[in-house]
């Protein structure tokens, strides 16, 4: 249904949560409302709306435009409506002649030092001050425009996304309040104070040159034009809108997608979405010009061998050829020959789609996805302990937490939304105990600065989590009735003899992880005991040989404390991508049918049997890294690659390289012609997040809304894509709109029984499980008791990986994000995000820059036992000594060239964090690098002659 | 025998010379060999005799005023002599009628002694209310704050009692008490005086008060520009702590407080209590919006009382004497003392502690002696910068906050400047414009941007007083400055203004409103 454009209603301050209610008459209403309402929001409540400038409902009020003044009866002078609390009885009047007199005489005072210009103001129709003088009834200002003002400050064009034009500034401070309180960034103040105050990035610096991340919350307060978003100054007000769900990373951040036409000319954090509540990051906000970026691929491309030129295609020759292609190989080469790899960034639907086409199309359950690469191990780990796949809270429940413990993960980085959520509380004066080897951000911020910061060697997470266990048991500190009641008795027994062997003590295992005993004893005392604790961690926790160890030693400690079950606890695996954890859920992995069921239980099985027609094959399928090595060896022959770039960010490079060449049928369905589809046979363009339906599931169980804004640049979405090529190989599928693919993975999956798009409409979004027992959906689980019935204490013996520091390679190479780019980049490069993150760098330590004659700037080449890239140096004293990190976001970095094939004991994930590297000084770009120029100059040269076509 | 001299080390006493008296009687002293010992006590306040030489002869304590190092020669041997036949012999100081015609409680001890000396502190009656205090429970202590009927100096004349009852109901893990000595009304200097003449009894009010509400931690935010009040402060505290006055267990109690020192930064507008707040959080002195009151949610978060200088050392005067001595003085619910701060064009200026009700005309005629420059007064300014222009029809009004606010006026922290009769009152009420538009925080916008217009218009009147628009304009401004503000700073400018105009019409080029 189309959404007119209409600013998004604001009821002036902060919702109030109270027990006790207030009574009160405003203008002749008696309206009650919770205690420690203000006067101001009990108005809207009753439908009166007080004038207001400096107050806005996602900020503490403040009282500085004097605009909202009311009259209280028996209260001296005219108190600010936004500042004032609501009392029993009280006897409110927003509307009198002073009050009028006074309202008008500010607003007389505000125009006096403002441009009138408002029929060429970009927010003309959509500014506060327009309305509010409006609502004010002012007619003139006596002042005249002659007198002091403001009108020649100069612009800040800065930034790519927005200007800051001081001139239309009234200095209401929302954008330093919403800089503090929202983002927690304190980049803006205000600097010099009457009349000369005026909105300061840093110490009087251009934005750029601020601490300024870009989250765009400062815009969004901006009750005038003085901050505006470039494509509104460009395009003019969007005209309507819709709610969606943003792709980026898995905060999964809801968004009004405000339009022009079928051009989108702004996305606005939606205050009423759960996960950011009207907060959102630089890449949500701004980023999404990739969309209609030139690069985009909006026709089918097929060829017979990948040094031949692309050929432009209809959608019905691509589909042709591929069923072709597959059924050509299958039947020569065997049924398990072909096999499938599903997106995280793509929706539920379509990666629903991808593994029904492979078990009942191709026959196997040769299908797996990216996660195996990212968050496999959270998956096993809290499956086998917990007894669920998931993270056990929703984000809100971080405001509860009164001890915040961060491991292997950076979210002021990587989940920015969220982190602002966690920086708020820690502000609020939550402790917080970080372990990773890079000193992240949150170490030392503003306002902000850990308890602990344990420096942990890349490669022993599972003996710093055995100290810890091992302090608090040793201490005393467990939380004996939560485990009795709770977990499993003879696992407990076995568990404690295990931990409390002496090897485990933080004075032993220093030896390994490398990090003072007094901190982890410090750590673990405040975990144990600081109230309510919650863990965070990220891919650093799991992208290691023993991941998945770790997670159920994370697991353990929640459970060994009683952390869990509750708002303010928990286990919370931060998720990479957008949908990481709605392709995990709908039975991405080879050995899974959706909801986390083993293809082996022959009960599930008959379920999916009976509903799809068809009979499944009972064995596991392959994992990603089986269909490498078996392509390598000649017995896989053909993939369907839905949006995933494996060639970037699948570990060793040199490997995924010769399997991908050695196929005989690569599929690569995608937006833009990534590094694997250079390798393909059969380009199919795909649809980005703007232009089809579907659901993305974020990493806090939370099912949203993605709504198609825009139409398909291919003519068909993605979900429609797959439905042809199975209809092509013989697999019938008939949906005319995703919802049906919902309302199927509804009626299969009994933790998403309850979800339909008719409950998405109305709740706005779901967290699952959703079924008859919580048909509204479970924001935290594990309450009475675990999925798996009692919590599973499982050993975490700690072995250390063969990945090593040595002669040869004597350094350890651990990777990571950053704010402005998103995973392979495929996406925020194509963007003006590039202008804070050009080229992926090379941090070491200043002494290992010295050991190894390394200046900053130089170029740098690091080699593994896998391979070796170049890179510039950047010397930074957040790695610490013997430690360098890099980002992948560029392909010509070739990170991913020097790690190596180490993975999960349990499930595959690669080692990306730990690699055994040497670095030297060198003049010029490794041998893979510039060979990976020639291949980009090559294919790109291909590209063009299907253009010519 | 040594003889020993008392000579005032407070700021205003050296400006005026004292620093220069004192070595010269040193070298006089060394060249006669006698042994001398110069006691550098605080002021007593009568700025018009500074530098003023005191000392003990025969058994009286007699002073020598106006006493310039210039004009000292052969001074040392008349004082040994017989100090009464210097022409500028002044006799027993407690006689002078400008202090036997004082009632000075909190003052009494300004300039007897060593101000940093604990011993005299003692001797003189120190630390009697905070022995009391701490025998009482701390109930007690704030009902006899309350009955003594206790109300701020800093201006508000918010009655201390209600505060620290506030402060002492409040639950909380820590408390503060935070001494407002940010003194920068114009013409004041009261605070100054007391900081460095009898800086214990600002530490033991305080400690009364941490005792009374549960506070273990003050702070004196003091104003950067008082730097020998800093000295005398931090000299006392530290001679408080060793002596056991402040610290780990008060006077051998278990009751702990102590109290820091943090120096401003030179803007006005952290006089306001709660932009004070702000910048002793290492914030920029920013107005916060109430509710919450400090009482509640003050220093970082904390219940806090704070409490202007003069009222934190009132209340080792309540505590010692009892709340109906106390109480006993001053008129209506002005009770106790008031110390005015005569400035400004006057003959003798200084300070002047008498009880609440005596009138303006007293302090300024009496005690003043009228201009320096010997003309007419035409106005006097009570109040500080935001304090109304008061035309001789209201010089009787008795000194009380009610009186003054029935008035249009305001006492405020005290201060009284006087102007002759060659004060131009429209660029006075330009001044009070001006002054808001320095000092304004610029958080709320009448403020911000009204006293900038405020300039502007009063300009635009004074070239053309026929343009009657501008002078309603002004009027209006004046409303939505009084009306809209979120402090006294916006509120209050609209006085100064709207009382020169209404008062001195002329000076704007007006004719005199027909009342």
């Amino acid at each position: 249904m189309l959404q007119f454009y209409q600013p998004q209603p604001d009821f002036g301050t902060p919702l109030r949560e109270s027990e006790q209610t207030v009574s009160l008459t405003i203008d002749g209403v008696e309206v009650t409302v919770a205690e420690g309402t203000s006067v101001m929001r009990a108005a809207a409540d009753a439908g009166v709306k007080i004038p207001r400038l400096c107050a806005t409902d996602s900020l503490e009020p403040f009282g500085s435009c004097r605009i909202c003044l009311v009259e209280i009866e028996g209260m001296r002078g005219k108190p600010a409506s936004c500042t004032t609390p609501v009392a029993e009885g009280m006897v409110v009047n927003t509307q009198s002649d002073q009050l009028a007199k006074v309202r008008r005489g500010v607003m007389e005072l505000y125009i006096s030092d403002h441009p009138l210009d408002c029929l060429t103001c970009p927010v003309n129709g959509d500014c506060e001050l327009q309305d509010t003088a409006g609502e004010v009834g002012l007619r003139e200002v006596r002042y005249g425009f002659e007198g002091a003002n403001h009108l020649s400050a100069d612009k800040d064009t800065s930034n790519p996304y927005f200007t800051f034009d001081a001139s239309k500034c009234i200095v209401c401070s929302r954008c330093v309040r919403a800089c503090e309180e929202t983002q927690g960034t304190f980049a803006l103040t205000i600097d010099g104070r009457g009349f000369d105050s005026k909105v300061s990035a840093g110490q009087d610096e251009l934005f750029m040159d601020s601490d300024c991340v870009s989250c765009g919350a400062c815009v969004d307060a901006c009750p005038t034009a003085t901050l505006t978003e470039n494509s509104i100054i460009d395009a003019g007000v969007p005209e309507h809108s819709a709610i969606t769900t943003c792709a980026y990373c898995g905060v999964g951040c809801s968004f009004k997608a405000e339009l022009r036409g079928n051009t989108v000319v702004r996305m606005t954090p939606n205050k009423d979405g759960h996960a950011n509540e009207g907060h959102s990051c630089v890449k949500g906000r701004f980023a999404f010009g990739y969309a209609t970026h030139k690069d985009r691929i909006s026709e089918p491309m097929v060829r017979d061998s990948i040094d031949q030129p692309w050929r432009t295609v209809s959608w019905e020759e691509a589909i042709a050829f591929t069923a072709a292609r597959f059924r050509g190989i299958q039947e020569q080469h065997g049924r398990n020959s072909v096999g499938a790899i599903t997106s995280s960034r793509c929706t539920n639907e379509e990666v629903y789609l991808v593994q029904k086409l492979v078990r009942a199309g191709f026959g196997n359950n040769n299908v797996d996805t990216c996660a195996r690469v990212c968050h496999s191990p959270t998956g096993y780990g809290l499956k086998t302990t917990l007894g669920e796949s998931a993270g056990t809270q929703t984000f809100a429940s971080v405001a509860k937490a009164d001890v915040v413990l961060i491991m292997g993960a950076n979210p002021t980085d990587a989940h920015p939304v969220f982190a602002s959520r966690m920086k708020r509380r820690l502000r609020e004066g939550a402790r917080l105990i970080v372990i990773d080897p890079r000193q992240i951000e949150l170490v030392d911020t503003a306002h902000i600065r850990a308890d602990y910061h344990l420096p942990v060697n890349p490669g022993t997470n599972v003996a710093i989590l055995n100290a810890l266990a091992y302090t608090i048991v040793e201490e005393g500190l467990q939380d004996s009735d939560f485990i009795a009641d709770r977990c499993e008795e003879p696992a407990f027994a076995e568990w404690l003899a295990f931990i409390q062997e002496p090897q485990h003590s933080p004075e032993a295992s220093a030896e390994f992880t490398g990090v003072d005993p007094e901190l982890v004893r410090g750590a673990a005392r405040l975990y144990a005991t600081g109230g309510n604790s919650a863990i965070y961690y990220g891919l650093g926790v799991t992208e290691h040989s023993q991941g998945s160890t770790s997670v159920m030693a994370i697991a353990n400690l929640a459970m060994l404390t009683g952390n869990l079950g509750r708002e303010g606890v928990g286990v919370n695996p931060l998720r990479g991508q957008n949908n990481v954890q709605g392709s995990c859920d709908m039975g991405s992995f080879p050995h899974e049918l959706p909801g986390y069921r083993h293809i082996s239980d022959a009960a599930t099985r008959s379920l999916f049997e009976s509903h799809w027609g068809v009979s499944l094959d009972p064995d596991p399928g392959m994992r990603i890294p089986n269909m490498f090595n078996a392509a390598v060896a000649g017995e896989f022959r053909g993939l369907y690659c839905q949006g995933e770039d494996v060639a970037q960010s699948d570990p060793n490079t040199h490997h995924i390289e010769a399997a991908l060449s050695a196929l005989d049928c690569l599929v690569v369905q995608d937006i833009f012609l990534n590094e694997t589809a250079k390798f393909a046979h059969v380009f199919l363009p795909g649809s980005s997040f703007l232009e089809k339906n579907g659901t993305f599931t974020n990493a806090e169980r939370r099912i949203s809304r993605v709504r198609k804004v825009m139409p398909a640049q291919a003519g068909m979405e993605d979900w429609e894509v797959t439905q042809a090529l199975a209809n092509a190989m013989g697999c019938p599928m008939t949906y005319s709109h995703p919802s049906e693919i919902m309302d199927e993975i509804a009626a299969l999956t009994p933790t998403f029984a309850g979800v339909s798009y008719e409950r998405l409409d109305e709740q706005g979004s779901v967290q699952w499980p959703c079924n008859t027992e919580s048909p509204t959906g479970t924001p935290i689980m594990h309450v009475d008791s675990f999925v798996r019935g009692k919590g599973y204490f499982g050993i975490t013996e700690f072995v250390p990986t063969e990945e090593r520091a040595n002669r040869r390679f004597p350094l350890l190479l651990t990777t990571g994000r950053i704010l402005s780019q998103y995973n392979v980049g495929a996406q925020t490069r194509r963007t003006a995000n590039t202008v804070w993150h050009e080229e992926d760098v090379l941090e070491i330590h200043p002494h290992d820059a010295e050991q190894y004659g390394i200046s900053e700037q130089d170029w740098v080449g690091i080699s593994s036992r896998a391979g070796d890239t170049v890179l510039r140096a950047a010397i930074s004293e957040r790695v610490k000594p013997g430690v360098v990190y890099t980002t992948f976001h560029h392909p010509v970095s070739g990170a991913n060239v020097v790690t190596t094939d180490n993975s999960d004991w349990a499930t595959n994930c690669p080692e990306y964090k730990v690699t055994a590297v040497h670095v030297e000084k060198v003049a010029e770009p490794s041998q893979w690098q510039r060979r990976h120029r020639e291949v980009h100059r090559l294919q790109t040269s291909l590209l063009a002659e299907a253009g010519r076509e | 025998m040594t003889l020993s001299l008392y000579i005032s080390g407070d700021t205003t006493a050296r400006a005026l010379g004292a620093d220069a008296l004192v070595a010269v009687l040193e070298v006089q002293a060394a060249a006669a060999d006698v042994p001398l010992n110069i006691i550098r006590s605080g002021s007593r306040g009568a700025f018009w005799l500074e530098p003023m030489l005191e000392m003990d002869w025969q058994g009286k304590r007699i002073g020598i005023g106006e006493l310039m190092a210039s004009d000292a020669e052969g001074l040392l041997a008349t004082l040994l002599d017989n100090p009464e036949s210097h022409p500028n012999y002044l006799g027993e100081v407690a006689e002078l009628p400008w202090f036997a015609n004082q009632h000075r409680l909190t003052f009494a001890r300004a300039g007897e002694g060593d101000p940093i000396d604990l011993n005299t502190y003692r001797a003189l009656g120190g630390l009697q209310g905070l022995e009391r205090a701490l025998s009482l429970t701390p109930d007690a202590v704030v009902e006899e704050i309350t009955d003594s009927g206790l109300r701020g100096r800093g201006g508000a004349a918010f009655p201390a009692g209600i505060k620290w009852r506030t402060v002492l109901g409040a639950e909380a893990d820590q408390k503060y008490i935070v001494c407002n000595a940010d003194e920068g009304d114009s013409g004041t200097f009261a605070d100054r005086l007391l900081m460095e003449s009898d800086p214990f009894q600002l530490l033991e009010g305080m400690a009364i008060a941490g005792i009374a509400v549960g506070a273990t931690q003050g702070y004196i935010y003091l104003r950067s520009e008082y730097p020998r009040a800093q000295l005398m402060l931090n000299e006392a505290i530290d001679a408080a702590r060793l002596a056991g006055v402040l610290g780990e267990r008060v006077l051998g109690s278990d009751k702990s407080f102590d109290i820091e020192v943090r120096l401003g930064a030179g803007a006005y507008i952290c006089g306001e209590e709660t932009a004070l707040l702000d910048s002793l959080e290492g914030k920029r002195g920013m107005v916060r919006a109430k509710p919450p009151l400090p009482a509640l949610e003050g220093l970082f978060g904390k219940p806090t009382v704070v409490n202007n200088v003069l009222t934190l050392a009132a209340a080792s005067t309540v505590l010692a004497e009892g709340a109906a001595a106390y109480q006993a003085h001053g008129t209506g619910r002005s009770r106790g003392t008031l110390t005015v701060q005569l400035a400004g064009n006057i003959a003798r200026g200084g300070l002047i502690e008498v009880p609440y009700g005596i009138s303006l005309r007293e302090i300024v005629f009496d005690w003043g002696g009228g201009t320096r420059s010997g003309r007419p007064v035409r106005a006097i300014q009570v109040g500080g910068p935001l304090g109304a222009y008061l035309p001789e029809a209201q010089w009787d009004l008795p000194l009380d906050y009610e009186a003054f606010a029935q008035a249009g006026a305001m006492l405020g922290h005290g201060g009284v400047v006087v102007f002759d009769d060659t004060i131009d009152m429209a660029a006075q009420a330009r001044f009070a414009m001006a002054f808001c538009v320095a000092e304004s925080c610029g958080k709320c916008t009448p403020c911000r941007m009204g006293s900038i217009r405020g300039v502007e218009v009063i300009d635009k009147l004074v070239a053309n007083p026929a343009d009657t628009a501008q002078k309603i304009l002004l009027e209006d401004l004046c409303d939505t400055m009084e009306h809209g503000s979120l402090c006294a700073m916006g509120g209050l400018t609209p006085s100064p203004v709207r009382s020169a105009l209404r008062y001195f019409p002329e000076d704007f080029g007006l004719a005199a409103e027909a009342s």
